[in-house]
């Protein structure tokens, strides 16, 4: 499937460089993400199978402009840049937002369309911020890998802003309301979708923009060729008014629109390619050093929540089997369940069930979310392994408490809870090591931890190459030291 | 004088099995060592914990120092106190503590049950391992202590709380003749500590005819889930009147 696709790319990249445009049954392979929804891609209500939005309309106009057919490839809107270099498909189009890093590392096309970064903020705070200057120490939401979130970041440095980083649009504006966050930045087209979504009584957007931005199509670094046609049909459907068209029927439409086909269906060059020049090598040795503070302070984040959900998890652990080994009948079955219902169960599903399924009921902050999500579930674990080993501890030696007077109590704390404890100490360690990886899980819940941030940082250079490998050192430098720590205290308590 | 153990016609049954024990009784007083014999399967162990109240018996009675044990489930441990101030029992695997050195095995009854001070607990201890000739092991966690070691320190930690009636199960099965011989001697001296009808009581089940010979004051038969033979080694090992003995001590002698 994926390899035909691939292939099917390459055909359509060689016939354009070929110039063989003008073959009939040619397609365009174009990607989105129909995840993100109206007015840029959805699922046609009428027809789940076709998608529909603004950017459909674009990727058609392009197509015809080239003689070719349009021909959806659904991807993740992250992986977009990934995917076009993958030939996945020619041309990448879904809000793609013009950024130094793209233009260094794809082929961009020229912009089409122009957005701004406009705040959300609860009624009663309507006009209280102007400028991000004025939300030192609050929690400002945006969608993760975007302009908005760079700007954040930045605020963060120079204003104090507290950036919460999210996986999908709707649940930044959720949380808003629920006063999980205090402001929420995005492009003013998400903003205002979501605020029609919710009937316009729930929160409102500044007016006055943060910044302004650019869609763009991206391709291959290497399909140059093919971005100067798309350049020339954008060109041409600027001035014939087709763009503005496509804009107005998709109710986006925009002075500020009309400004941007001027500047740039008048000149050659992109409006930015300025801003691209300063950042032409993005990947030089100071771009790298610039990512390891937050990948230190993530790393942190990742070590405190795996320490204490672990903590949590061995709590709960060893009070769930206590229940099941020394529980009357009706315990025994509530902790079977707790266990069988904990393992049966997604550990993703029950974080987003904590974290915004109960949210209406009890409003947890994110990091305690994380801690009590996976806390809980390792704890189904833990007890299965506490249980194993206080029945491991074999009988003669109860018994021989039994007859020296020992009461039950103190049997378990004297003598089979402590042979018990040798017995699950390497279980113990393999799962504290499976649980510092799964602690990646709680990145959904706006929690910043190690991967998301070399997610974060591998999106913003372009490539997973030396994130990926930094992430995997640091994972490795929590993990193997623990392992070794289990091993020794093995070799120390080894049971006869 | 009253009998420090009383085993009265017990009878004991393993669900849906036979009966192992019909009507076992024996007597066990101050001072004296009783050897329990029979050929293995014979269920000596299994009357060694229904007196230790391991095991639930079904008829019968089993009194030990005016504590009476009766037919049905065993009683909690909170009923039992009494009992195990007054039994000691040392397995045939030994059944040591695996996370604690020898003296913190036979010093935690102390600590805990008696509620001694740990200082004094553990001098205590240290003199009861001394006395048994495995002070200088005090240390060493029971997988590194040798078979005769293992007992040793078992022993002692049977007698920390100084149960007037000690019960052993085979003490004699991993050890060579030499230390078979020292281990008679070290009972015969724990149950004449202040002197006969005083002194400790014991039962040890074992199916060794030379070592019961050697430091058993009587020896019991068991056969058939009954005593078939009582008396003193003399009589009971050297002139056999039942099957069983002669059955037992011709397996010895071969």
């Amino acid at each position: 499937m994926s390899r035909s696709i691939h292939v099917a790319a390459l055909l359509v990249a060689g016939a354009a460089g070929l110039g063989a445009a003008q073959q009939p049954q040619a397609l365009l392979l174009w990607g989105g993400d129909a995840e993100g929804g109206a007015p840029f891609v959805e699922a046609d209500p009428a027809d789940p199978s076709q998608v529909r939005g603004f950017d459909v309309l674009v990727a058609e106009t392009i197509a015809r402009g080239i003689g070719r057919r349009a021909r959806f490839v659904q991807v993740q809107w992250s992986s977009i840049d990934q995917s076009v270099e993958r030939g996945d498909f020619a041309i990448g189009l879904s809000g793609v937002e013009d950024t130094p890093a793209r233009r260094v590392r794809h082929a961009v096309t020229i912009p089409y369309f122009e957005f701004r970064e406009v705040l959300a903020v609860r009624p009663e705070d309507r006009g209280r911020w102007s400028a991000l200057a004025d939300l030192r120490g609050r929690r400002v939401a945006t969608l993760g890998a975007t302009m908005a979130y760079d700007i954040l970041v930045a605020a963060s440095a120079s204003h104090g802003v507290i950036p919460v980083s999210y996986d999908d649009d709707v649940h930044p504006f959720s949380d808003l309301m629920a006063g999980r966050v205090d402001a929420v930045l995005l492009d003013h087209i998400i903003a205002e979708r979501s605020l029609h979504r919710l009937r316009g009584t729930s929160f409102i957007v500044e007016p006055r923009a943060v910044a302004v931005g650019h869609y763009v199509g991206v391709l291959a670094r290497a399909d140059s060729v093919l971005r100067d046609s798309v350049d020339v049909v954008l060109r041409a459907a600027m001035v014939d008014g087709t763009l503005e068209r496509i804009f107005r029927r998709w109710n986006v439409w925009d002075e500020s629109q009309g400004a941007l086909f001027r500047r740039v269906a008048g000149r050659d060059m992109a409006v930015d390619g300025d801003v691209a020049a300063q950042h032409a090598a993005p990947l030089r040795p100071a771009a790298v050093w610039a990512y390891l503070p937050s990948l230190g302070r993530a790393a942190v984040i990742t070590a405190v929540l795996s320490a204490l959900s672990m903590t949590l998890a061995i709590v709960v652990g060893v009070l769930v089997a206590s229940g099941r080994v020394y529980g009357a009948a009706p315990l025994r079955a509530l902790m079977t369940g707790y266990v069988e219902v904990m393992r049966g169960t997604p550990l993703l599903l029950q974080l987003f069930v904590l974290y915004y399924g109960l949210a209406g009921v009890v409003r947890l902050p994110a990091f305690l979310a994380a801690v009590l999500g996976l806390g809980l579930n390792y704890a189904a674990y833990e007890a299965e392994i506490y249980r194993g080993a206080l029945e491991a501890v074999s009988r003669t030696q109860l018994e021989a408490a039994r007859t020296l007077g020992f009461s039950e109590r103190q049997i378990l704390r004297l003598v089979r809870g402590p042979q018990a404890l040798r017995y699950a100490l390497a279980p113990m360690t393999n799962d504290f090591v499976a649980l510092l990886k799964d602690s990646s899980l709680v990145s959904v819940l706006t929690v910043v931890e190690l991967t998301k941030q070399t997610a974060i940082y591998a999106t913003n250079v372009g490539s997973w190459i030396v994130p990926g490998l930094l992430c995997a050192v640091v994972y490795l430098a929590m993990s193997l030291p623990l392992s070794r720590l289990g091993r020794r205290l093995e070799r120390r308590w080894r049971v006869a | 004088m009253t009998a420090l153990l009383q085993v009265h016609e017990l009878c004991l049954r393993y669900r849906g099995g036979p009966d192992v024990l019909l009507a076992l009784s024996v007597e066990v007083r101050r001072g004296e060592v009783v050897a329990l014999m029979g050929r293995s399967g014979a269920g000596k162990t299994t009357a060694l914990r229904a007196v230790a109240a391991l095991q639930q018996f079904d008829g019968g009675r089993i009194v030990v120092d005016g504590f009476a044990l009766e037919p049905g489930p065993v009683p909690p441990e909170s009923r039992l106190k009494p009992l195990r101030r007054r039994v000691g029992l040392v397995f045939q695997n030994h059944a040591l503590f695996a996370h604690l050195t020898a003296l913190e095995n036979v010093a935690l009854a102390l600590t805990h049950v008696l509620e001694r001070r740990r200082e004094e607990a553990e001098g205590s201890a240290r003199q009861l391992l001394d006395a048994l000739e495995v002070g200088a092991r005090a240390a060493a966690l029971p997988s590194q202590l040798s078979g005769g070691e293992a007992q040793r320190v078992a022993i002692a930690r049977a007698l920390a709380p100084d149960p007037p009636l000690l019960l052993m199960d085979e003490p004699t099965a991993a050890l060579d003749p030499a230390r078979r011989g020292a281990l008679g001697r070290t009972l015969r001296r724990l149950a004449a500590v202040d002197g006969p009808g005083v002194g400790r009581g014991l039962l040890i089940a074992t199916h060794d005819v030379a070592f019961a010979r050697a430091c058993a004051d009587r020896v019991a038969i068991l056969a058939q889930g009954m005593v078939v033979e009582a008396g003193s080694p003399g009589d009971v090992l050297d002139r056999p009147s039942h099957s069983a003995t002669r059955a037992l001590l011709a397996e010895q002698a071969s």
